[in-house]
């Protein structure tokens, strides 16, 4: 045993876990440990811009590489700023370990400077928190801290320490074993209810899979791949499973939901077994629960017992890690031919074209998005903010392998996308990786641009420049009778912006001008924005309006064709 | 109408077994919170091992959603066990302490009453005595309607605790019985069996 530093044993452990990059920013409380940070050279220390950007980063470098992401900031204001990133990792179940600093042990709870009650706010966003008491619990609280974020269903873990525990000296032993009773995530789905589900399965004419970020967090494309084959049961996903499941295979349907495919909306609503994987029947996905195919008997099958029946009748609930159910699931199953079934979704498909890009004179989201996909073969990583440009960047760029796409489902957090994406580079150093923004959402995180340049990243920054805050313009359209109110966003010049930190920038105002843009953006070793100056007027489509069932699906208006 | 064990229609008690740690009760509370539910009756305490607590939690909420908060109960690290008391027969029982106000020409019907309800007498003074009563929620309730013409003048109530009656116990064990993990998991509840402490 040696005698270290609450500091030292801290960054010492960080390094046994694995972790080789810090997304931080200092702050009185955390000195110590700054102070320490030169001692562990194989740490990584990346200087954000506002502790926002710090978690999404750890949670872009998370969903990019698999890993657990990590951050750190200090008491108070650098505390609460990370709350945001942390809720978003939350609702998407990524693992992530959150680092504050405190004050001082005597002054907790007395209001002193820059103290927030921290655990208390994060309480609710995390998968588990801790405040740190004593240096010598330093160790076992990151050992459990990691296994807790990265087990079970993942999810963000927050541990605070006050400043004099980083100073306490303290023995420190890596613990070897993990001991928390209370935490035992089930993994060995139950024997008999995988029966009954196969049962169910090889009964069913127009059974349907939709599979979720589990299959993704559970490392199972394979065994999900394997599975739908043998039975010749078509998947849909749900928007956070994108990639999980091929979208080339010929088994592939699309993703489901508010702005999913139509085909793959109606095949949810026709199907008489939907077997749901990994997944959590969210209202975004599943449209209005009481009207979700009623006559469907539902297989869920999940980690998370908590899931099992939250939103849906679950006919069939299976609890287990998709790793060892999957297989077992496909062992009990019966070699089909549903070709019958799969003609009747390739029909609606036919009829009813949900990713077909019309021929317009302006240029347009969807067109920049599907020359990305062909340029990169499929290959790149888009990370994207949330509202219209999400919604194309996940309909009109296939994925065939999982963490292609990373983006803020569950919380729908405008500017995630650039911090995301500079972790998600970091996380994957050989990745391409774009930034796929919304004008308004690149400005909540725009700062971060700084990093790319510190950290010599090459992101590529293609902001969808729509001059609105595009979601919400198409709901009021649509939903609030053109009453526009608040949606129109005045920006600065972003080439003239990114220029100012040093970064290449290019503007783009013509259909002619996207394909060599994004050539040269491909062939530019460096960090690169592109500023896309596109249609203010496009919608996404299809459409669930809110609070309608998946078939009552709205495909492009006429009048919206032409443009 | 109420259940065997005195839990009252509407209301559901909820037994946890959660690890003795700062904040575990914020934990718990604030999965009820989160949902609206009012927590009408809360009792914690230590149990037969040492580092673990018992919680026992009365909650006022429709079914569906409390069983869901109870699942959602599992999931916390700190919580190690989730028992819903509300259909079993079970024993419930409070303690109460009251001071109510007499004098020597009423004392004597105020000790019948204690009496009755084999409440204590645990202290007196000229113009009041305090009685300590332990029963289920109903027996306290009726002697505290009795008390009240003589007027009461301070009132404590512990919240109720819960157990089990016969062979079945709500508590941890290192190795639960297959048939009762089996219960759980269909119900898609945590796989007891598993135990001790596997986990991936
Ligand atoms: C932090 C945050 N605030 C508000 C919203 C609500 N919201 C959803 S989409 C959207 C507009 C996004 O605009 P932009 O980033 O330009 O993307 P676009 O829809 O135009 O593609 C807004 C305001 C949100 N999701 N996140
Ligand atoms: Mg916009």
């Amino acid at each position: 045993m040696v005698r270290m530093t609450g500091s030292q044993i801290l960054l010492e452990c960080l390094q046994r876990e694995g972790v080789s990059t810090i997304f931080g920013y200092p702050g009185g409380v955390v000195l110590p440990l700054y102070d320490t940070l030169p001692q562990f050279p194989a740490l990584r220390h990346v200087l954000v811009r506002h502790e926002q950007g710090a978690a999404h980063m750890a949670d872009g470098y998370a969903r990019a590489s698999g890993e657990v992401g990590v951050c750190l900031a200090t008491s108070g204001p650098g505390a609460t700023n990370l709350v945001t990133g942390i809720a978003t990792s939350f609702l998407d179940s990524t693992p992530m370990v959150a680092i504050t600093g405190n004050v001082a042990r005597t002054l907790l709870g007395k209001d002193g400077f820059q103290e927030a009650d921290i655990t208390g706010i994060t309480q609710p966003i995390t998968k588990h928190n801790y405040l740190v008491m004593r240096a010598e619990n330093i160790a076992m609280t990151v050992r459990e801290a990691f296994h807790i974020a990265r087990s079970g269903r993942p999810g963000p873990v927050h541990v605070d320490i006050p400043k004099d525990v980083f100073q306490e000296e303290a023995e420190f032993e890596w613990p070897e074993e993990i001991n928390l009773r209370g935490y035992r995530p089930t993994t060995k789905g139950h024997a008999g209810m995988i029966r009954r589900a196969a049962d169910a399965i090889n009964k069913a004419k127009r059974p349907i899979i939709i599979s979720g970020h589990g299959i993704i967090w559970g490392d199972s494309s394979d065994e999900l791949v394997e599975l739908a084959e043998k039975a010749q049961i078509p998947v849909i996903t749900t928007f956070l499973g994108i990639g999980g499941f091929p979208e080339t295979h010929p088994l592939s349907y699309g993703f489901l939901g508010m702005h999913g495919m139509y085909h793959a909306n109606m095949a949810a609503d026709e199907a008489d077994v939907v077997i749901g994987i990994g997944m959590r029947f969210d209202d975004r996905a599943m449209g209005r629960f009481n009207d979700f195919n009623p006559d469907a008997t539902i297989v869920h099958i999940d980690i998370d017992p908590a899931e099992i029946g939250k939103n849906l009748p679950t006919a069939i609930p299976v609890v287990g890690h998709v790793k060892r159910v999957l297989p077992e699931l496909t062992e009990r199953l019966d070699e089909h031919d549903r070709s019958q079934w799969l003609g009747w979704i390739d029909k609606v498909e036919e009829e009813h074209p949900s990713l077909e890009i019309r021929e317009t004179r302006r240029l347009i989201p969807q067109e920049i998005v599907r020359t990305l996909y062909e340029e990169t073969n499929g290959k790149a990583t888009l990370v994207t903010g949330v509202g219209q440009h999400q919604m194309w960047a996940g309909q009109h760029y296939f994925y065939d392998s999982p963490r292609k796409l990373v983006s803020s489902g569950g919380l729908g957090t405008m500017g995630f996308e650039l911090p995301a994406a500079i972790g998600a580079q970091m996380g994957m150093p050989e990745s391409e990786v774009w930034a796929i923004c919304g004008d308004a959402g690149f400005q909540m995180t725009m700062q971060e641009l700084a990093v790319c340049v510190d950290e010599r990243l090459p992101v590529k920054i293609a902001i969808m420049n729509n001059g609105y805050l595009g979601m919400v313009r198409q709901w009021q359209e649509l939903f609030y009778d053109e009453n526009f109110v608040s949606v129109a966003v005045t920006q600065p010049d972003f080439c003239k912006l990114a220029e100012a930190y040093g970064i290449r920038a290019l503007r783009i105002e013509s259909k002619s001008e996207v394909l060599p843009a994004v050539q040269e953006a491909r062939n530019y070793d460096g960090p690169i924005l592109l500023d896309f100056h596109v249609d203010q007027d496009e919608n996404v489509w299809p459409m669930v309006p809110a609070g309608a069932a998946l078939s009552e699906t709205i495909e492009m208006p006429e009048k919206e064709l032409v443009r | 109408m109420t259940t065997t064990n005195g839990t009252k229609p509407g209301q559901h008690t909820v037994v946890a077994i959660v690890e003795d740690k700062p904040g575990v009760l914020q934990r718990v509370a604030g999965l009820f919170r989160r949902r609206g539910f009012n927590i009408e009756s809360l009792a914690v305490g230590p149990t037969e091992f040492e580092g673990l607590s018992r919680m026992t939690i009365i909650v006022d909420g429709a079914s569906a959603p409390v069983e869901q908060v109870e699942k959602q109960l599992y999931k916390l690290i700190d919580v190690v066990k989730v028992s819903d008391l509300t259909h079993e027969d079970a024993i419930t029982r409070e303690l109460a302490l009251l001071k109510v106000r007499c004098n020597n020409v009423n004392r004597h019907e105020l000790l019948d009453i204690a009496n009755v309800f084999r409440a204590d007498v645990v202290d007196m003074a000229t113009n009041s005595l305090m009685l300590q009563v332990v029963g289920d929620e109903d027996k306290i309730n009726g002697l505290i309607k009795m008390c009240e013409p003589y007027g009461i003048r301070e009132l404590s109530r512990t919240g109720t605790i819960a157990m089990t009656r016969g062979q079945k116990t709500t508590t941890v064990h290192e190795s639960e019985p297959e048939a009762i993990a089996r219960v759980h998991q269909s119900q898609g509840r945590r796989v007891e069996a598993d135990l001790p402490f596997s986990s991936d």
